[in-house]
């Protein structure tokens, strides 16, 4: 058993390794013919720019991205600077330089990999998943049997904050870095799932789609993981099953199955305000654009935000969609289960997060704000800022760093719900819900609290759930996404989520149950 | 304003410290030999086994003390001068106090086996305790083989932890089948089976008759009492149960016995002297309790109690029903009320296993009032305040076993089972009783 899983740690390093040495090989070559194409299909006027390709780029050949990608994004923006001082605007480039270089480089690439596509993704794609499962299943016999199972998380160097777990961040961090920030870096990732993009959408394979898939992919088998570890929980395995499917289907086929017939790329499970661009005019002017289902889509999106996720988290607590339904939280709770330990626990963490995460809920409603009184006034800035400044300023601080970035790269440093506990927009809005208008809460059963701390310890959102279960007292806490695993670790069986009438549910106690009942009556009637 | 000592970081002194700061402006010490923190001694197991580090076992913050202005203080009492209201300590201050409370906890019990005192012989209850394990059994390299002497729930902890580490573990245990003096026979054996099938070599019937050292007076195996095997092995934990830690206090003038003798006050026989926790043995029991409670909540009520006393609002210790839980391996056990191991003549017994052998529960009731008397639920959760009302309103038997789906305290989307149970008590005892439907009315009705 330990062999398959030596083996299967070999093979998934493998793939991985070869996953990210492909960034550095490939060949890139413009021809008179694409520059052409590409100046026709983008309408650029500036004669700068397509001199300057004529004399540094085309009939050249480049044998590594980084190479072909200073030259383009150097030639545009020595172009932009020269339109800008001469006032010329409709000749300045206003693409992202590694967003035009991207797709000039999605073109101009050939070589081995491009032609072997397939075997490239069975190389990495392949091996990584193969030898993933190999070092996953085998816990079914070496773990023992079903029940808890946390042991040497804590002496571990890829959980505890070892140098495994440096190293993860690090390599995490560095691919939201290319892949928000240089996409152009990794064209030929892209290459290798271009056969599965085609076959859904049509189309060949953007950053966004190979994010995508990776992105199911990753959940996928760290789901098989999750069914071994939680084999004996039931909620967990449903819970499971469910961000999977969501993810998978809602935030994976479907949009690229709606681009195939020719309807906007959609996710009909990712609400506002986690889903921040959803009033951009560009969004909206589509979806108007697209006719009756647009409006359909546009509508259910307004809806979804101001009655179906309050109405649900009145029910159900925000549970229902962060740790049921939201990617974010699907990723979290599949990737992320390794590092759930490492959240902040201590009192300063949770006065800070109150002030950034309601911070960014606020930014996201004044973004929001403006976005639509440009939209329906014309105007292009409210008082004297610009709309775009203040979306570009969201989108790259927010959507960008803190989502992605942090979010998910700081994993194995801070654990793996740092973007939801401390960013996501949606989840302060559903978090004000659930501490003043819901039937959900953590039920403390009685007195059997020992203190022992492992509920807090394991809760990802750095919740202090020894502090109320000691006391007797019911966990109702904005932030909880209600995983469930508080009540799965606890050895004691103290800790049950529940939905019940909103009466009683905050119940603060001075002295516990099982101590003299005139006493308790004597101290909770203070 | 007074200055309160007490003497031990537990859950009982620190409970009584926080209790006394909520309520006064008392000057408040507490005093600890082990660690400069309260931490929660239950949650040992899990440092060593990994799943928490010791800060996670501190249920305050460290500037929780300051803030509340509850001053700690690092040190070994070594005598307590009740005239001058003075103690001594080991390092050689003195501290004066103007009430004490005693909240020194337990030891491990060590019945005067030779070799008990060797190296690599140990409890299981400190701090301390934890740091030499860790010294003498890090890994099943540095430690081939272990043997646990005392079939209790510190035994059986060390097992699941030294099991943790890969180290094979001889489990010595006196009686007939584990825990029995506590247990019924059906839940007892089920642990056996659950121990034995961890790979724990269970050696039932057997006692320790010594433990054989070195040169270099280190344990090297002991032998078994009964068959004279030798069993040669790295580490030796000693887990026949705990007695009060008052060695410090046998000189004074404060009455002790086993422990600290204390009224239904907490009170001991000098004044302005209380005793909380394990080190206090009642002079009467209270109910079925036993006159040493060496159980965490009772310590914590205890704490909460001689908080009052010491507030001006004097108070008797006045226990509520009887309830506890603990974990074997991977089954949860809870109990509500009691299921003593032998059936009193009054009582009838109800008995169901679930067919994988890790589920069951056991119903004491009074067979001619139906009274129920208590429950013993192994890997099936249930709800304290269920029972507690059950017991208080004296319900019968029928009555739980009607509303089992209110106790249930599963998580969500568990197999229930419970029709299964109420089946097989109709069957047994022809009756018809109709399972309710769980009614979340019922389930959160105050009383």
């Amino acid at each position: 058993m330990k062999q398959i899983q030596n083996t299967g740690l070999a093979l998934f390093l493998v793939g991985l390794t070869l996953f990210t040495s492909l960034i550095f090989f490939g060949k890139y070559e413009v021809s008179l013919e694409l520059l052409e194409e590409i100046v026709n299909n983008k309408g650029i006027k500036s004669e700068l720019f397509i001199n300057d390709i004529k004399a540094n780029v085309v009939g050249k050949e480049f044998t590594n991205p980084f190479s072909f990608s200073s030259k383009i994004t150097s030639a545009i923006e020595t172009a932009n600077e020269t339109h800008k001082q001469n006032s010329e605007w409709d000749k300045v480039i206003w693409d992202k330089p590694h967003s035009f270089t991207y797709q000039i480089a999605k073109k101009a690439g050939s070589g081995f990999i491009k032609e072997n596509k397939w075997l490239y993704w069975w190389l990495t794609f392949g091996l990584g998943i193969l030898g993933a499962l190999m070092y996953i299943i085998p816990n079914v016999v070496i773990k023992g049997p079903p029940g808890i199972k946390n042991n040497g998380i804590w002496l571990n160097a890829s959980t505890n904050r070892g140098w495994i777990g440096w190293f993860a961040f690090m390599f995490l961090v560095g691919f939201y870095l290319l892949l928000y920030f240089r996409p152009d870096y990794i064209v030929n990732w892209t290459y290798i799932v271009d056969p599965i993009s085609e076959s859904l959408s049509g189309n060949l394979a953007s950053q966004w789609f190979l994010y995508g898939f990776l992105y199911c992919t990753v959940m996928s088998v760290m789901a098989v993981r999750m069914y071994i570890k939680y084999r004996h929980n039931k909620y967990q395995i449903l819970r499971t099953t469910s961000v999977l499917f969501f993810q998978i289907v809602f935030a994976f086929l479907i949009p690229e199955i709606l681009v195939r017939f020719e309807k906007p790329w959609y996710d009909f499970k990712n609400a506002f305000p986690l889903d921040y661009d959803f009033f951009f005019s560009w969004n909206i002017d589509q979806l108007i654009a697209s006719g009756g289902f647009g409006l359909f889509i546009l509508v259910w999106g307004i809806v979804l935000t101001l009655v179906i996720v309050p109405v649900m988290v009145y029910f159900f607590g925000k549970r229902w969609y962060c740790s049921w339904v939201c990617g974010c939280g699907g990723l979290a709770e599949t990737l992320g289960d390794p590092y759930r330990q490492l959240s902040d626990k201590s009192l300063k963490a949770w006065k800070f997060e109150r002030w950034i995460v309601h911070g960014v809920l606020v930014f996201a409603l004044v973004m929001t704000g403006f976005t639509l009184y440009s939209y329906f006034t014309g105007s292009e800035a409210v008082l004297v800022i610009k709309t775009q400044t203040i979306q570009d300023i969201y989108g790259f601080l927010i959507g960008s760093i803190f989502a992605g970035v942090i979010g998910t790269g700081f994993y194995p440093i801070f654990g793996n719900r740092v973007w939801c506990r401390f960013g996501c927009p949606l989840a302060a809005y559903l978090g004000i819900i659930q501490r003043f208008k819901s039937r959900f809460r953590i039920t403390t059963n009685g007195g059997q609290c020992i203190s022992c701390g492992n509920c807090s310890t394991y809760c990802e959102q750095g919740i202090d759930v020894r502090a109320y279960a000691q006391k007797g007292e019911n966990i109702v806490r904005a932030s909880c996404v209600g995983c469930g695993i508080c009540s799965a670790v606890c050895p004691r069986g103290v800790l049950k989520l529940e939905n019940g009438p909103e009466k009683g549910r905050i119940n603060p106690t001075d002295i516990l149950l099982g101590n003299d009942v005139d006493l308790m009556d004597l101290l909770n009637q203070k | 304003m007074a200055h309160i000592v007490i003497i031990g970081n537990g859950i009982s002194g620190v409970t009584a410290a926080r209790h006394i700061r909520k309520n006064s402006e008392n000057r408040i010490t507490v005093i600890s030999a082990e660690t400069k923190h309260f931490f929660s001694r239950t949650a040992l197991m899990y440092i060593y086994m990994g799943h928490m580090k010791y800060e996670h076992t501190k249920p305050y913050e460290d500037w929780f003390w300051k803030k509340n202005k509850i001053e700690l203080k690092q040190g070994f009492v070594n005598s307590i001068e009740t005239n001058s209201k003075t103690l001594h300590f080991a390092e050689g201050d003195t501290l004066q106090y103007d009430k004490l409370i005693i909240a020194t906890g337990s030891k491990p019990n060590k019945f005067g086996w030779p070799g008990q005192d060797l190296e690599c012989v140990q409890g299981l209850y400190s701090k301390q305790d934890l740091d030499s394990l860790e010294v003498y059994a890090p890994n099943n390299k540095a430690c081939k083989h272990a043997v646990i002497v005392g079939g209790g729930l510190i035994g059986i902890e060390l097992a699941e932890m030294l099991h943790s580490r890969h180290i094979p573990v001889t489990f010595l245990v006196r009686e007939s089948s584990f825990w029995n003096g506590v247990l019924p026979k059906e839940e007892s054996e089920m642990i056996n089976k659950e121990i034995i099938s961890n790979g724990i070599d269970l050696r039932l019937y057997s006692n320790l008759k010594e433990i054989i050292s070195d040169e270099n007076g280190k344990a090297k195996s002991i032998i078994i009492q009964e068959t004279g095997e030798e069993i040669p092995c790295d580490i030796i934990g000693l887990t026949a149960g705990v007695s009060p830690n008052i060695d410090f206090i046998k000189d004074s003038d404060i009455e002790t016995n086993r422990g600290v003798k204390v009224n239904r006050f907490l009170e001991t026989n000098i004044s302005d002297i209380y005793a909380i926790g394990d080190c206090a043995e009642q002079h009467e029991t209270i109910g079925y309790r036993r006159p040493i409670e060496a159980v965490w909540y009772t310590g914590r009520m205890m704490g909460e109690t001689v908080a009052q006393t010491i507030c001006g609002n004097r108070r008797a210790y006045n226990p509520g029903h009887w309830f506890n839980s603990a974990k074997f391996f991977d089954i949860e056990y809870q109990t509500y009320g009691w299921v003593w191991a032998q059936t009193k003549d009054n009582e009838a017994r109800f008995y169901w296993e679930h067919e994988s052998g890790k589920k069951c529960i056991h119903i004491n009731y009074d067979k001619n009032t139906r009274e129920f008397i208590g429950i013993n639920t192994f890997g099936i959760r249930m709800r304290h305040e269920f029972f507690d009302k059950v017991l208080t309103k004296k319900q019968s038997v029928e009555y739980v076993l009607e509303h089992l789906a209110d106790a249930n305290f599963d998580p969500e989307f568990y197999k229930l089972h419970e029709k299964e149970i109420v089946e097989k008590f109709n069957t047994e005892n022809d009756t018809n009783i109709q399972l309710k439907k769980r009614n979340w009315k019922r389930i959160f009705q105050p009383n």
